[in-house]
């Protein structure tokens, strides 16, 4: 390595026109009989939810690829806006702001050949970007996975999905807190070197 | 009842931190290339950033992160990066050409990836709803860009210089002008949003958003250049800057195999 890296600067208030692109977190095509649902809130170190956040989800696609596919940001050709994915390819990126209750949805197939979904969390606030994993319950074996055998089981939980209570089948809970409340743990966050 | 927050305050806590950080760097301690996620002169990091340092994820040749998203000719279109022409008539502004090139830390380029701007207008105005400050939206300008790069990892926007716009940060608080950019690399881990700056601008020392960038040359590569060559007579204003993304690449893990 030889050339300085470019700084990372927050992602600011005002990116909400900007980056969320339409159906940005639906990654399954509409109506896969596979699709799973990954939502929760993004909370601050008061425990409050952080209706400013941006989150961004990389993944293989359910046949274990990694190259990904454009398609996206799929725009319409005569006016130009973003009409999104074609629901044939899949693009293993997604984007989507939380809401004014700091809550995020995305859905998606599960992954091949790794048992974690890639997170990146940008936010008013945050100077740089917080890297961390989705963990799907019944892939993920926490004594083989390098990772989560480094962690304690309650810093390891935070990385683990959980199924939702009540909810239907595919539709897990993962919250994102930014920092330590003074009850929650908070979340795992990543460095790759 | 809090008292407020001056210039005066921030300015000094800023200079605290650059003390504190020469002071770290003549230890021995590494440069510091981006910025630390809690900088307390910037009040809105204070509860969004980890108390524990990252846990260090390396040398895991099967990491999803050193892949990334990939995108295409169906992502954007030909006026996207020229935020100038997207109305139907013309922004009010000092037209200006944004260039430069994308790439990773070895230097090679980072060919057809996505870049995303998004700013304010000339005069300093978002057109968001939570922008509520009292300069003119222009009814010609949205401020948004995107482009995909070249083979040589060049990109280039055509756009209006945007203005300052205060913040509540503290009394008085103004950001200098910028553009926001959205960068990706050949993998995620690589995945760079931040802000470019104009030269010479003489809100820097008061912004604790550029100044959480506590070196000073890592702070230097923020600001574009003005490169009178790129200029077009009785056209445009061109500046030059270009961007490197740090972290490790896709090739790196293929070039170890
Ligand atoms: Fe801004």
């Amino acid at each position: 390595m030889s050339l300085a890296p470019t700084p990372s600067q927050t992602v600011g208030p005002f990116y909400g026109y900007a980056l969320p692109f339409a159906r940005g977190g639906d990654l399954a095509p509409t109506g896969h009989p596979d699709t799973i649902t990954v939502h929760g809130h993004v909370y601050d170190g008061a425990g409050e939810p952080v209706p400013d956040a941006l989150v961004e989800i990389w993944q293989p696609a359910p046949d274990g690829s990694r190259t990904g596919a454009p398609g996206s940001l799929r725009r319409d050709p005569v006016t130009g806006g973003i009409i999104g994915r074609d629901g044939v390819a899949f693009t293993g990126f997604g984007r989507v702001a939380t809401d004014a209750d700091g809550h995020y949805v995305l859905r998606t197939l599960p992954p091949g050949g790794a048992p974690y979904l890639s997170l990146i969390v940008f936010a008013r606030g945050l100077l740089h970007h917080l890297c961390t994993r989705v963990y799907l319950p019944g892939r993920a074996d926490p004594t083989a996975d390098v990772l989560l055998a480094s962690l304690s089981p309650g810093r390891r939980d935070t990385l683990l999905a959980a199924p939702d209570g009540g909810g239907a089948p595919g539709v897990l809970r993962f919250d994102i807190r930014l920092r330590y409340d003074g009850v929650h743990e908070e979340t795992v966050f990543l460095a790759f070197h | 009842m809090t008292t407020l927050l001056t210039q005066g305050d921030i300015s000094a806590e800023i200079a605290d931190e650059r003390e504190a950080y020469a002071a770290r760097v003549a230890a021995g301690a590494p440069v510091e290339n981006h910025p630390g996620r809690g900088y307390a002169p910037y009040r809105g990091s204070l509860l969004r950033h980890p108390e524990r340092p990252l846990v260090a994820v390396h040398g895991d040749p099967e990491a999803v992160e050193l892949s990334g998203p990939v995108f295409g000719v169906t992502d954007v279109t030909a006026f996207d990066h020229d935020l100038t022409r997207q109305h139907r008539g013309e922004p009010l502004g000092e037209r200006v050409k944004v260039t430069g090139r994308v790439l990773d830390r070895d230097g090679r380029a980072v060919r057809g990836q996505l870049v995303e701007i998004w700013q304010a207008n000339a005069s300093g105005r978002y057109a968001h709803q939570r922008d509520d400050h009292p300069a003119p939206l222009d009814p010609h300008f949205t401020g948004v860009g995107r482009t995909l790069t070249g083979d040589d990892g060049e990109y280039e926007f055509v756009t209006v210089k945007p203005g300052a716009y205060p913040w509540r940060n503290h009394v008085g608080a103004w950001r200098p002008a910028h553009i926001h950019f959205s960068l990706f690399g050949t993998a995620f881990t690589q995945r760079l949003v931040t802000q470019m700056y104009f030269p010479g601008d003489p809100l820097f020392p008061y912004d604790p958003i550029l100044q959480s960038v506590t070196d000073e040359s890592a702070r230097a590569r923020l600001v574009a250049a003005y490169d009178h060559d790129l200029s077009v007579p009785e056209w445009a204003l061109g500046y030059r800057w270009d961007i490197v993304l740090d972290g490790p690449s896709a090739t790196w893990t293929e070039e170890g195999r």
